[in-house]
């Protein structure tokens, strides 16, 4: 057995519920913490954003559309098919960040729970956000929380997996799409977790997973005037302002977030307030 | 057979103007430096001259505030600063008649619409946030909530006291402590505020009242001093506004333009629905962010609502914005009546079909008469830009999905307006609308406990309802 050469992996991004390429043909290498070759992952374009955002944009108002109870059956579904793979996920941490296998397991079982956290939501957020106001006349009035449509995300470095799916979940649990930039050093996590939706009965181009440079992305991301919002919490707080400036010309509702709490599922979310008369 | 009516002039003998305004600075009023006239638009008549603030105020203005708020605001409890926003929204009740006659002179609104929404819906906001005061730990931001600190507040020209309410109630109540700027051209009432603070006897630096222009309100929103600031006004500045803050740790809220969509569909209650449509665009003289300046009609009933549209547009009253009977007042600035013109004269050069009502135009003073155009397209100006005046731009649907398809072409997303009896497509078409306030069987509906914002390029966050509330609160887990 110790003869056999591995069958190695090329990882490919995520759109559009298919695993192409960069179409630029761009990679860059990925070592381990002892300077050993690992991966050749892609460096995405702006090409290849251009067409993770024309499919979640597509893929909105379906998702959008599906029932709260439709969409957090499909969050839990990603969790369960995480959890199946949970060896592939911690052996993939070690490899790339070098650290313990304890500390691997302990972030995939926090991945896998904190997905079956936010799956909970789904059906409560309208509870959370939403009123019935009494307005000083005939008129029944109510307020709803509602997607806000395609956001991009940018996940941070560490840790590679909870902090991809803290940049995913909260964001699709309140029907908007997204297309997420992965953790660059460690790419490996998200490239395989995109395998994991894949198989969870996710609608293509709900979600897209990039690799590449934060600092050569994210200012694409903001200017995309058809980016809705934006979660910057993985990008180094030096670039905020030039991304915040960037994403003013079509009012980009931008947030960067240091814990895991409905807040961050409420930042995505608009909010409608309908009106009817009451009367005979 | 023509109706007429008796003019039913307003007294003015209830407002007493200075001849001139000094700034609101730490509970007193002080002499200004410069001063710009404010114009009545229905006389051209100048009624006084208003302060321009500069470095100096503004700066001045941020410091009592940033005292206020450490010395007295940020240690009352809520108990406490809720009595002193009750205590303001009663005076206002009491001074509501001062407030309405000279919202009227300084803004040209109708009288009735001052009298009958502006006054009124301004004191209920001060009543509504006035309760919220003691309860913030129930807005739904967790219990340890806090204020901002002292915030910047930039508000319009179209309804200057009301807009003060939506950003001055929430903002105290939620225990900040504020630096207003009310619109150049329209700043009597913020001053006439600014008396009722003191006689609710505010604590000194909590309300400021810092009177100018543009440049005045660069200056507050550049201030390091200032922690949140809240706009409402043109996309264009809001977008100025975004990128001014976005390299620092000031939270924001806009409130920002609007191209609405009225849909009306073949099954409406056409009479009610001419009436929804009139209020929609013509409240106000169209002058409303949220107006439903672009009608869009199902064929089937297109010729039907056109004409009983203009039937109905012909019985508007246009003129003296004193008389009670006046529906239509005057266009708030000349500078605004020049944009409504060119504007419209893009709707012709483009292949529109204009239409005005008939109706005589008073020779001084800024007017511009009740206006359609049809046959207009979805790349027509006028269906794209927001006119901010009395026209309104008509296309055409045939399927429900068409309809809904037009409304949400815009890079606005503010409010729409729907029209059916049937309740599944009401609540159908409330669904796929992409804007923040959907009137449903009506229109140019507001409340204090409603949450108004828009989606989109119409601005960031909601005001009024426990929503608004909490823009003035600093959250958990995000900036």
């Amino acid at each position: 057995m110790s003869n056999r050469i591995d069958v190695k992996k090329t990882y490919k991004l995520f759109i559009n519920g298919a695993f192409p390429r960069t179409e630029s043909g761009r990679t860059y290498e990925i070592k381990n913490a002892k300077g050993v070759f690992i991966a050749n992952p892609c460096l995405a374009s702006r090409k290849d954003l251009k067409d993770a955002v024309v499919a979640a944009r597509a893929a909105h108002s379906g998702w959008n559309k599906a029932s709260a109870f439709n969409k957090g059956q499909i969050l839990y579904r990603i969790a369960e098919m995480l959890e199946g793979r949970r060896t592939q996920f911690v052996q993939e941490i070690v490899l790339v960040t070098g650290v313990t296998k304890v500390k691997a397991e302990k972030e995939v079982t926090e991945s896998v729970d904190r997905l079956v956290w936010y799956a909970g939501w789904s059906d409560k957020l309208s509870s959370l956000s939403g009123a019935l106001n009494p307005v000083a006349g005939p008129y029944y009035n109510f307020t709803v929380p509602e997607s806000m449509g395609v956001i991009a995300a940018i996940a941070p470095e560490s840790p590679s997996l909870l902090g991809l799916i803290d940049a995913i979940a909260p964001v699709i649990v309140g029907g908007n799409t997204v297309i997420v930039l992965a953790s660059t050093k460690a790419p490996l996590s998200a490239m395989s977790f995109a395998e994991v939706i894949a198989t969870s009965d996710v609608p293509a181009g709900v979600i897209n997973v990039l690799t590449g440079k934060k600092d050569e992305i994210a200012p694409w991301m903001a200017s995309h005037m058809d980016i809705d919002g934006m979660d910057i919490s993985g990008l180094g707080a030096k670039s905020h302002g030039a991304v915040r400036i960037a994403g003013a010309e079509n009012l980009k509702r931008i947030y960067s977030f240091n814990s895991a709490d409905p807040g961050r599922i409420l930042a995505f979310l608009e909010h409608k307030t309908v009106w009817h008369p009451i009367g005979l | 057979m023509k109706f007429d009516y008796a003019p039913a002039p307003e007294s003015r003998s209830i407002v007493s103007i200075k001849p001139k305004y000094g700034h609101f600075i730490g509970g007193k009023f002080v002499a200004g430096r410069k001063h710009f006239p404010t114009i009545n638009p229905a006389t051209e008549e100048v009624l006084s001259q208003i302060a321009l603030a500069g470095v100096a105020e503004v700066d001045a203005a941020v410091k009592a505030a940033r005292k206020a708020y450490t010395t007295t605001w940020s240690k009352m409890s809520g108990r406490e600063r809720g009595k002193y926003l009750f205590r303001i929204a009663r005076i206002m009740q009491e001074r509501s008649r001062e407030f309405a006659v000279l919202e009227t002179l300084d803004n040209g609104k109708p009288i009735r619409e001052s009298r009958d929404v502006d006054v009124p819906l301004a004191a209920a906001h001060f009543f509504y946030h006035a309760g919220w005061a003691d309860k913030l730990e129930f807005a739904g931001l967790g219990t340890s909530t806090k204020p901002h600190g002292v915030a910047g507040q930039i508000i319009p020209w179209n309804f200057p006291l009301l807009m003060l309410a939506w950003k001055v109630a929430p903002a105290l109540a939620a225990g900040n402590t504020v630096v207003l700027k009310p619109a150049e051209n329209t700043s009597l009432t913020a001053l006439l505020f600014a008396e009722v603070c003191q006689q609710a006897e505010l604590p000194a630096g909590v309300v400021n009242i810092v009177t100018g222009n543009g440049s005045t309100g660069a200056l507050i929103v550049n201030h390091p001093g200032i922690d949140k600031i809240a706009f409402t006004g043109s996309t264009e500045v809001g977008k100025i506004i975004a990128r001014a803050v976005a390299p620092t740790q000031k939270s924001v809220t806009l409130e920002l333009g609007g191209k609405a969509a009225n849909i009306i569909f073949e099954d409406a209650a056409i009479d009610e629905a001419i009436e929804g449509i009139v209020n929609g665009v013509f409240f106000n003289q169209g002058h409303v962010c949220c107006a439903g300046s672009r009608l869009i009609l199902q064929e089937s009933v297109a010729d039907e609502v056109i004409e009983k549209l203009k039937r109905r547009m012909s019985m508007i009253r246009v003129g003296d914005p004193m008389d009670k009977n006046t529906d239509l007042g005057a266009i708030n600035s000349k500078e605004q009546l020049l944009k409504i013109r060119e504007l419209s004269a893009t709707g012709d050069d483009e292949g529109a079909q204009r239409w005005s009502a008939p109706c005589d135009l008073p020779k001084k003073g800024f007017w511009f008469a009740p206006t359609i155009f049809t046959g207009v397209t979805q790349s027509h100006r006028i269906a794209r830009e927001e006119i901010f005046g009395p026209v309104l731009s008509v296309l055409t649907f045939r399927t429900p999905q068409e309809g809904i398809d037009k409304a949400n072409n815009t890079p606005f997303g503010l409010s729409a307006g729907v029209w059916s009896e049937k309740g599944s497509r009401i609540l159908w078409a409330s669904q796929q609308l992409r804007a923040g306030v959907i009137w449903s069987n009506t229109f140019n509906k507001f409340d204090p406990t409603s949450p108004f914002g828009g989606y989109k390029e119409s601005g960031w966050g909601r005001e009024g309802g426990r929503h608004g509330l909490s823009a003035y609160l600093k959250g958990v887990g995000h900036e």
